[in-house]
């Protein structure tokens, strides 16, 4: 399958480690990515906030790129973050055909329109995983099963909410995706408090305690649940959930130490790829037991 | 049975059809207990109720009262989703339950599992499905002076004001005070203190009321609070459970978009240096160049006042142990702290900026106001999406 590709900016910044693996788990499930490196940064809501126009015409233009890419199936995604400012955007772009008209006359002097189209999509790697490619065809491609590993799920806000946005009219599960992915990869999914809370990354520059008191509140909730590591599809939970995550665990009194995976990770590490590569050495949290618990398996 | 049909739920009983349709049909009430007078602590009771699937949750809960235990404690008076007393968590989610159907929550809950029904989140109970809405709601409706500040003298009769510029603030005074989205408010379950979604979209409906004559000092006001506009976590949440599709985040942007944009309110939060980083690093660059995200934001915007500002640096430096982490895991490299690249063209993305701020006003695309045209596909923007600039 063909893809125009957003990796965002932060899969290409603070977590390079997720760009990479995503690159590496492509060609196993047959995903030929096709990079769109014209496209510019969705704005994660915050531009949006600063000028609604602005975000909407940025990511209108990063569509028409993706719309342009000869032969492919949709466009996809690796961050959730980029998922929910991009489909906010589309949602005003369709609602109206006045207001997408006026966002396409800026774009016209670039030779690029935002068509219209109930067949196109923008899609995050977790819902493509479940409805493009399929639990069933996921799970036949698995050689390394993850058995033993008891995974948290954190799906997250803006892939999850407000569900009328972001397509649980036509797909009602897409709140239990990563726990379905977890236990067809064949580890154990484990329910706790913070599955679909906020990270608390949107306001870290802005109140730092009631950032990082959600997320050392939802890491310390998986822990006590017997997590042995946690999985996102966003890379901004990433930053607040393990580069910050020491800092967290001050602001909830307690110790944590819990890895956090990124969604392609997990997938790779079943898919057979090591976890060297898929970089998990580039990790704040160390990952080492997860690696020690994969490698029985692989011994077994 | 395959774990895939696991996963999927194909291992469970096949339903009769989709369940009872018609006549009055069997559904299990889970019900949070709690009487304080009691002198025990809470606990859960189920209560089978016989009522219609098009019935609501309330009707369920009122069946319970009426047919097992009066003493449950429920408010409510409407019965129509406009009184905005009934506010319940019904299966973990906020909502009216006199606007939930029965039916509907039983398939959230699951076949066969009862439906849960709980207190609301984030304000003390008093007693069983009642919350102390003084104590937290009322008391943060308050904090934001919510009437009219009207400068000078009043008018001898009413005040006159254009039917459009009302047209703004349509979708905050739709708020029915129902308490839903404190109850989900995700900031304010770590921090009680944050003036919360319905506040804060109350806010709005006098920051943008043209007979106000307080509008900045409202702004200030809750820019400079450190639980005000900026400690909203953006986490959508009161816009899921809104019985009114009031959208309080969405207020909550509007009154960000006039700190900044209109009033350029430099707070000590660093909402307004955050805001300007962001879109200035865009238009640089096209991506984000998070090295520079922190002293950029620390110091309003300004790379060199986050380098230099006593307050600026003093927060850089809290910041440095995330900073060395980064760099020591490996995730991130010095030169890419010191360079950033540029798109290929993006002189395209900076000619977008130059076009929208030659426009000298900002279009918002309210689609409560607008209304989704995408079916007829006619769609002219109507009249009174433009924010007007003060
Ligand atoms: S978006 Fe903001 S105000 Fe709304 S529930 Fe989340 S944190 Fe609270
Ligand atoms: S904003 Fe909506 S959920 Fe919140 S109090 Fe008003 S009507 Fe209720
Ligand atoms: S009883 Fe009035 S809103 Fe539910």
């Amino acid at each position: 399958m063909k893809l125009a590709y957003w990796p965002g900016c932060v899969s290409r910044g603070f977590t390079p480690e997720l760009h990479g693996s995503m690159a590496l788990v492509a060609p196993k499930l047959g995903l030929e990515l096709v990079e769109l490196d014209r496209a510019s940064c969705c704005g994660a809501g915050v531009i949006a906030e600063h000028n609604q126009e602005l975000a909407d015409t940025l990511n209108a233009r990063t569509f028409a790129l993706a719309q342009g890419v000869d032969g492919a199936a949709g466009m996809m995604n690796i961050c959730s973050t980029c998922q929910g400012a991009q489909s906010e955007c589309q949602e005003r772009l369709d609602a109206d055909s006045g207001y997408r008209d006026h966002i396409n006359g800026t774009l016209s002097d670039q030779g690029l329109t935002y068509e219209k189209s109930g067949e196109w999509w923008n899609k995050n790697f977790m819902w493509l995983l479940v409805e493009e490619i399929g639990l069933d065809k996921l799970a036949a491609k698995v050689v390394r099963p993850l058995e033993g590993l008891r995974i948290a799920p954190f799906y997250g806000c803006y892939i999850v909410r407000p569900t009328h946005r972001l397509g649980f009219e036509a797909h009602p599960n897409r709140h239990k995706y990563l726990d379905h992915l977890i236990e067809i990869l064949g580890a154990e999914s484990v329910s706790y408090a913070g599955s679909h809370k906020c990270c608390g990354f949107p306001v870290i520059t802005m109140n730092r305690a009631t950032s990082l008191r959600q997320a050392g509140r939802h890491l310390a909730d998986a822990i006590d649940a017997g997590a042995d590591c946690l999985v996102t599809p966003c890379p901004l939970c990433h930053l607040n959930l393990d580069m910050q995550q020491p800092d967290a665990a001050k602001f909830v009194e307690r110790d944590l130490d819990v890895p956090v995976l990124h969604l392609p990770q997990m997938v790779g590490l079943a898919l057979g790829l090591e976890p060297k590569e898929l970089g998990m050495d580039k990790h704040v949290v160390k990952t080492k037991d997860v690696q020690v618990k994969v490698a029985e398996v692989a011994a077994a | 049975m395959s774990i895939l049909d696991k996963i999927l739920g194909r291992d469970e009983e096949p339903a009769d059809g989709d369940g009872p349709k018609n006549e009055a049909a069997g559904y299990t009430l889970k019900i949070r207990r709690y009487d304080p007078e009691s002198g025990e602590t809470a606990f859960w009771h189920e209560y089978d109720v016989d009522i219609a699937p098009e019935r609501s949750v309330l009707d369920g809960i009122l069946y319970a009262k009426d047919h097992e235990d009066a003493s449950i404690g429920i408010r409510c008076s409407c019965r129509a989703a406009i009184c905005g007393s009934c506010g319940v968590r019904i299966n973990g989610k906020s909502a009216l339950a006199c606007n939930t159907r029965i039916s509907d929550a039983q398939a959230k809950a699951g076949r066969g599992k009862p439906i849960v029904v709980e207190p609301m989140g984030n304000m003390p109970v008093l007693k069983d499905l009642i919350v102390d809405m003084d104590a937290v709601h009322w008391k943060k409706i308050q904090r934001v002076v919510p009437w009219l500040l009207p400068d000078g003298e009043p008018p001898e009769r009413e005040y006159i004001v254009p039917a459009e510029s009302m047209i703004d603030v349509t979708q905050s005074m739709a708020c029915i005070q129902c308490g839903v989205c404190v109850s989900a408010c995700l900031s304010l379950e770590v921090d009680p203190e944050f003036v919360g979604p319905a506040a804060l979209a109350k806010a709005y409906r006098f920051v943008g009321d043209p007979r106000d004559g307080q509008t900045e000092e409202r702004l200030r006001d809750l820019a400079e609070d450190p639980h005000g506009m900026y400690d909203c976590t953006h986490c959508f949440a009161c816009i899921e459970v809104c019985p009114k599709d009031v959208a309080p985040m969405d207020q909550i942007m509007r009154l960000r978009r006039r700190a900044t944009g209109d009033y350029e309110i430099k707070d000590k939060n660093n909402g307004y240096g955050h805001g300007k980083a962001f879109v200035d690093m865009i238009e640089n660059w096209g991506t984000l160049h998070e090295a520079q995200m922190l002293p950029r934001s620390f110091g309003d915007g300004s790379m060199i006042k986050g380098q230099t500002e006593p307050g600026a640096v003093k927060q850089l430096v809290e910041a440095l142990p995330t900073a060395i982490r980064g760099l020591k895991s490996g995730k991130v490299t010095p030169k890419a702290v010191l360079f950033h690249p540029k798109l290929p063209d993006q002189d395209n993305v900076r000619k977008i900026y130059k076009a929208i701020e030659s426009q000298g006003e900002r279009l918002e695309l309210n689609l409560y106001i607008v209304a989704d045209n995408s079916a007829d596909e006619e769609g002219a923007m109507a009249e009174g999406t433009k924010e007007g600039l003060a």
